[in-house]
């Protein structure tokens, strides 16, 4: 009775204290977690696939460097990874009660992430002016496939952190409520994870 | 927002340049006259090494509940079955 009528005292908008059971984290961000595991699974039957293809049809791969531009996806491998560190800076700040540091931050990984779906867009242009389409084989579906997917979710991850820094800008995140940020992060976090996953087994192996 | 209040931020620039590090390595270690296998074994190592920072640090599981650092990690066993099953209908 004492817990619930604390719990009646305190701002319904607020995260509920640690103390509550389950996975001892608030409900937001346990949604998320629970979202990413579908993800883990979604993306493990992409790449599951995409390996159990590929050692079946090791002719239809072409080496690294021969057909995908590497130096373009490294720069671009880069700037996710730099997205990473802005999104978690962006998420130290509004912990912290640095509002102006939370919306600095956050507009730098709304430019960086657009910048990373850019590139990628070029790179698919480059590529089928160079004849490499996704009918071309299994080598061009499954990449086209795979990073498609991935810029997929890096667009919508951008939509998402336009909106959380819309609201940023509104003051509705402080060093109490900051649930928005953190959800968002993992998610983008997670994107960043994949991307590197995919780096390595689609354009350097 | 008690769990996060104890969770320590780590040093988010030493991580990055260490994602960084590793990412030039990756890039590094591909066109290396090596045999194949060796190099695929040494950029999955590299590759998992970076996912499992990025994880531990930037998505905080190495500062949350246990419980919640099982559910991040109950899908991997899954994966693994899912492809070895797949991989059964193959033969190489």
């Amino acid at each position: 009775m004492a817990h619930a009528a604390a719990l009646h005292d305190e701002d319904v908008m607020l995260p509920p204290p640690g103390r509550e059971p389950g996975a001892g984290v608030y409900n937001e961000k346990l949604g998320m977690w629970v979202f990413l595991g579908s993800e883990i699974m979604f993306f493990t039957a992409l790449i599951g696939s995409y390996i159990i293809l590929r050692v079946a049809h090791p002719t239809a791969w072409k080496a690294p460097g021969v057909v995908l531009a590497i130096p373009i996806t490294a720069i671009n491998t880069f700037l996710l990874i730099c997205s990473s560190v802005t999104m978690v800076k962006a998420f130290a700040a509004v912990q912290g009660g640095n509002l102006s540091g939370l919306r600095k931050w956050l507009i730098a990984t709304v430019l960086i992430g657009s910048t990373f779906v850019g590139v990628q867009v070029y790179e698919y242009q480059h590529l089928i002016a160079k004849g490499f389409v996704p009918s071309e084989g299994l080598y061009g579906s499954t990449f086209y496939t795979m990073t498609g997917f991935h810029g997929f979710h890096v667009t919508i991850g951008v939509i998402c952190l336009i909106f959380v820094t819309w609201r940023a800008f509104q003051g509705r995140y402080s060093a109490k409520d900051y649930r928005g940020v953190e959800v968002i992060g993992l998610y983008w976090h997670f994107v960043d994870l994949v991307w590197i996953i995919l780096f390595t087994i689609v354009y350097l192996i | 927002m008690e769990e996060a209040k104890h969770a320590p931020h780590p040093n988010y620039i030493a991580v990055f340049i260490a994602l960084a590090v590793l990412t030039g390595i990756e890039l590094f270690v591909a066109f290396l006259p090596w045999s194949q296998m060796t190099k695929i074994l040494i950029l999955i190592g590299l590759a998992v090494w970076k996912a499992v920072m990025v994880a531990l640090y930037y998505m905080h599981l190495r500062f949350e509940p246990q419980r919640l650092r099982w559910l991040a990690v109950a899908p991997l066993p899954l994966a693994v079955i899912l492809v070895f099953i797949v991989t059964r209908e193959f033969r190489w």
